[in-house]
């Protein structure tokens, strides 16, 4: 997917002004934050879980390469076939490949984040293979040319009527109007493509290293079509994935579908363990497993490392006030929220992505519910400095964090510059004591006013009274 | 020690006042002074000996926060300098209080020579509701508030200190207020230091909602313990056009100086 992450700011401005976008918005947050609050009450010892997990997914880390090569030597030696690409254009080329090896017309597609970032739809198409997306929001996205704006929830952002329309136009039936319709008619058009695809492609939630298995967590059910009914199963996944034993996927699975949709499991946990064995009844004759590094070993053993922990599960979004008030679209990439402000640069590079890790009011309330403990708002900083290192800031922005810093230093051309600023500012706000304009705060007074000063400064006063 | 002064507090078990260092905030010093004087007041019922720093300006967080490391480190070791000899320092601003004590160690970590200096300042530094209640107990209070309030748990103060029940244990002292609870207390208001005029528009979007459910409550004043905050909800109340609903620091109610200055 092309990174469009440099037009942040102009794009939240379009979604600000979106009234069916800041409807959805609004019940997104209440569905997701009042869901999540629930069922994490409902697992006694949530902390230790989400400390447990967050160990983990650390120690997966520390030791990535034996469990990757543990994780290969196990699938394979259960008939699948590991594939390592070290960018998005090699895996997308990989599972072209795949794909023409295998005489694939057809491919039908359950969600992969990994796949977005490869731009593997195009890539397919282009090779002449016809790709269906199956999880019902990917396919409504597939067909208005869109994509997603929530790691989870996907289609978020449009209603009910829209997809109405879109369905009505697309499939060329008389219009419906109800969801359980929509969805009906959606599964009506989509049976006849898994059962004639010769490629399922999923992404994998986890790797299971002990047992060479790729995991998903689904709740619609077409993820188990996808991964067993065509003749060739492709999952194509992060690197960092992999986690050491199936012990340590039940730890996770508890706080997955907790954080994200704030259930206590999905409808369906899928495993796939190599192919389909003699005397089987389903499943797939071949599995290629896609490894996918694109940026992410670039990350180990640096400040950011924490971030691959990460599993996706959107918690972090869900809670952020940022995301709440822009939706996913305004973030240019295929991660939004807090995790894609951290990710997004980390993997399309600082320069592409300027505003994203500022992108935030340091609340930390993404921190405080991501269940595998990333100091999210942390990492932001981390970027904001190596950006600052690298000159990529304004330069406006850097003189005046540079002068405040140079005159914080010196305390007594501080207190003489407060004196007059404090005086100025009361002056300026006049007998209302609200200031409707600011020099250099547009983007503060444009919707607010501001609080105009004492007009002494505290340590005037206070000498004055006789302190020291 | 005696039986419920477990600190060092009680005057009949340490006879000599404990010396507490105010640091003042740069926005406190700048835009209202009064709160400084509240905290100095409630410090000095408290039975503190106050100390205030006259070199003392800004903790860094503005530049530590936007990147400009180097800048934010040499506040930061002004500081440690400047209250190195009090017992405790006291802060009547969460997000300035969770600066040193959350972001001091990290952002401190290239000067090895200081950090004996440094974890020493993260032990004794309290945002200021925090210190009254834990380490202060302070008993009574010298404001006084007729109305009702409802308050907002700046998200620095709430998820850097744990600064929760503090705040509103101390406001059920203040004769004559009764408190009202605000639905979404813990959601952010949209100030975010830079983010606010960085990202206008946005931060607008996020206040407004905070005001909706402050004017929800029709509470008389909304309390809270960080000056930035207080700055960009007034100002969104204002521009809405709500001229009634003021904005106070919980020092300003809990010393009863709302009125002067
Ligand atoms: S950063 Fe944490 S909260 Fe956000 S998606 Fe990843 S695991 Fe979930």
């Amino acid at each position: 997917m092309q990174a469009t992450s440099m037009y942040f700011k102009a794009r939240a401005r379009e979604k600000l002004r979106d009234e069916r976008l800041q409807q959805a918005l609004a019940r997104l947050q209440t569905n997701f934050v009042d869901a999540r609050a629930r069922a994490i009450a409902e697992l006694p010892d949530f902390e230790g879980f989400r400390e447990a997990a967050a160990q983990i997914r650390e120690r997966a880390l520390a030791d990535l390469d034996l469990y990757l090569e543990e994780f290969e030597k196990n699938a394979t030696a259960r008939g699948a076939e590991v594939h390592w690409a070290a960018t998005h254009q090699e895996a997308a080329r990989i599972v072209c490949e795949i794909a023409r090896r295998h005489g694939v017309r057809k491919a039908v597609k359950s969600k992969s984040m990994v796949s977005e970032e490869c731009d593997l739809n195009a890539a397919l198409e282009a090779a002449g293979v016809e790709v269906v997306e199956t999880d019902l929001g990917e396919y409504i996205l597939q067909l208005a040319h869109e994509p997603p704006s929530h790691i989870v929830a996907p289609v978020v952002h449009k209603n009910k009527d829209e997809i109405a329309t879109l369905f009505e136009h697309q499939h060329r039936r008389p219009r419906q109007s109800e969801i359980e319709a929509l969805c009906r008619e959606a599964r009506e058009v989509l049976r006849p493509h898994f059962l004639t695809a010769d490629m399922g492609i999923s992404g994998a939630n986890f790797l299971c290293a002990e047992t060479g298995s790729t995991l998903i967590v689904t709740n619609e059910g077409n993820g188990r079509m996808v991964t067993t009914l065509p003749r060739v199963h492709v999952a194509i996944t992060g690197i960092e994935k992999v986690v050491p034993t199936l012990e340590d996927l039940a730890t996770l699975l508890r706080l997955l579908p907790r954080s994200a949709t704030g259930q206590s499991i999905t409808n369906y946990v899928t495993l796939s363990t190599g192919v389909k064995g003699e005397g089987d009844l389903d499943g797939p004759e071949h599995f290629h497993i896609v490894l996918v590094d694109a940026g992410r070993t670039a990350l180990l053993g640096t400040a950011l490392q924490p971030m691959l922990r990460c599993i996706r599960c959107g918690a972090c979004m869900n809670h952020c006030p940022v995301y709440q008030s822009v939706g996913g679209h305004a973030y240019g990439w295929v991660y939004p929220g807090p995790m894609g402000s951290v990710l997004t640069p980390a993997y399309v590079g600082l320069e592409n992505a300027l505003d994203l890790p500022h992108a935030a009011t340091l609340c930390n309330q993404c921190g405080v519910v991501c269940p595998v403990k990333i100091p999210l708002p942390e990492l932001m900083r981390k970027l904001r400095e190596k950006q600052m290192e690298r000159g990529l800031r304004p330069w406006p922005e850097r003189a005046a964090l540079r002068a405040w810093a140079w005159l914080a230093q010196r305390p007594r051309a501080y207190a003489w510059a407060t004196r007059l600023g404090a005086r100025l500012l009361k002056r300026m706000a006049g007998e209302e004591g609200l200031l409707h304009r600011l020099p250099f705060g547009g983007g503060w007074t444009d919707g607010r006013d501001f609080p105009a000063p004492a007009g002494k400064t505290f340590r005037e006063l206070y000498r004055s009274r006789g302190g020291s | 020690m005696c039986y419920d002064h477990t600190t060092f507090f009680c005057p009949f078990c340490f006879p000599s006042a404990v010396r507490v260092g105010l640091f003042v905030t740069c926005l406190v010093d700048l835009l209202r002074p009064r709160i400084g004087f509240a905290a100095l007041k409630l410090l000095e019922a408290a039975g503190c000996q106050v100390i205030v720093p006259a070199t003392q300006t800004c903790c860094g967080q503005p530049g530590y926060n936007s990147g400009e490391r180097p800048g934010a480190q040499g506040l930061a070791l002004k500081l440690v300098e400047e209250f190195a000899d009090c017992d405790y320092v006291v802060v009547p601003s969460g997000s300035c209080a969770g600066m040193i004590r959350a972001h001091y160690p990290e952002l401190l970590q290239e000067f090895p020579a200081r950090r004996e200096a440094v974890e020493r300042l993260c032990a004794k530094t309290y945002e200021l509701a925090d210190f009254l209640v834990r380490v202060a107990k302070l008993e009574a209070v010298p404001g006084r508030f007729a109305g009702t309030v409802t308050y907002h748990d700046a998200c620095a103060g709430l998820r850097e200190l744990g600064v929760k029940r503090q705040p509103r244990e101390l406001l059920a002292k203040v004769p004559g207020l009764s408190l009202v609870e605000l639905p979404g207390a813990e959601q952010c208001c949209g100030f975010g230091g830079t983010f606010a005029v960085k990202f206008g528009e946005i931060s607008t979007r996020i206040v407004d909602r905070k005001c909706q459910a402050i004017e929800a409550t029709g509470a008389d004043a909304v309390v809270l313990g960080d000056l930035g905050c207080m700055l960009n909800i007034e100002g969104r109340l204002r521009r809405r056009g709500d001229r009634r609903t003021r904005v106070l620091h919980v020092a300003e109610v809990l010393a009863g100086v709302d009125g002067e200055l």
